[in-house]
């Protein structure tokens, strides 16, 4: 009975694949053009975003950055699974790098700043270079900075966990909502407002937001597992 | 020209210090060789015009991954020991 089971699920999606790829229509004349002239009018015409990797990153290939986001999760889920049960066996960092009064006051000034760069990298994807990803792993160096220089500078796992989720939910969400108002899965349906304004490019400011947040948590949470691993010496 | 005078030292730079990371017994100083390479790299990204991919090679290449590797040669042991003893431990 499973088997059976089994073997119409994957009967179903064979089926579903094969059409999907059958109709792409590889050798059609807008594959041997290519399509880059279509994006860079597209971009500046119609979603008025200045930054056109982002508007292709997130816009037209919005569901690559989806799985990114999905092999980084799986990624540190498993880093997290692998090292539990010896973090769990201590309690308390395994490694520490003791710094002097130098390092920690130094590092108490410059964390704001790493923190504000990260944010501001996020928060203008669209309009300069960077975006959620990078945003997201600058941030992570600032809590980077304040672990090694502290010694009794702790994250709350449970809040990376929440922020890490709710910034998933918001992305799927985001696409979800494109599949009902627009017709695709992650399809603009905003106002796309003024070319190289702050709240423009409809729906990509807000998915790169969630990028970052998530970006940033899970990093974090690899930072502080790693850490907190029972030394091995 | 003198562009690619500047693209072919950053190039050899690289070399250099991937080279070195290979060779040297030390892992601390390997690691930071290895950091270099990325910070070239990036340097190499901006001059090719590809500022997002430079920011992401610079905080993921530069910062995460040298910290982490800092991490593990804390965790574990700095001194890379000889073919010959390792074989000898084996054993």
């Amino acid at each position: 009975m499973k088997k059976v089971i089994v073997i119409l699920l994957l009967a179903a999606l064979g089926f579903y694949l094969g059409t999907t790829f059958f109709n792409i229509g590889f050798g059609d004349p807008h594959f041997a053009n290519g399509v880059k002239d279509f994006y860079l009018k597209e971009t500046v015409d119609n979603l008025h975003v200045s930054n056109t990797v982002t508007s292709i990153v997130v816009n037209f290939r919005g569901f690559d950055t989806l799985g990114e986001v999905t092999v980084l999760f799986l990624a540190v889920t498993a880093l997290g699974s692998i090292l539990y049960k010896r973090r769990h066996e201590v309690g308390t960092r395994s490694v520490l790098f003791s710094s002097s009064s130098v390092v920690t006051a130094g590092s108490k000034l410059l964390f704001p700043a790493v923190i504000l760069l990260g944010v501001y990298v996020f928060v203008h994807g669209h309009l300069s270079p960077g975006g959620g990803f990078q945003g997201g792993v600058i941030i992570a160096t600032g809590f980077l900075l304040m672990l090694l220089s502290y010694e009794n500078y702790s994250v709350s796992h449970k809040w990376l966990s929440i922020v890490e989720s709710l910034a998933g939910i918001v992305f799927a969400g985001v696409g979800l909502l494109g599949f009902i108002n627009g017709g695709t899965f992650l399809q603009n349906f905003l106002p796309t407002g003024v070319l190289n304004n702050l709240f423009s490019g409809g729906v990509i400011p807000i998915i790169y937001i969630a990028v970052g947040f998530k970006v940033a948590a899970e990093l974090t949470g690899v930072i502080y597992t790693v850490l907190h691993e029972k030394g091995v010496k | 020209m003198i562009y690619f005078v500047l693209i072919a030292f950053l190039l050899l730079l690289m070399i250099a210090a991937a080279v070195y990371s290979i060779r040297q017994k030390d892992l601390l100083y390997a690691t930071l060789a290895t950091g270099i390479i990325s910070l070239v790299l990036s340097i190499l990204f901006y001059l090719l015009q590809a500022p997002d991919v430079a920011l992401t090679e610079a905080a993921i290449g530069v910062a995460l991954t040298t910290i982490i590797f800092l991490i593990t040669i804390r965790n574990t042991v700095r001194y890379e020991s000889d073919e010959d003893n390792f074989k000898s431990e084996v054993k």
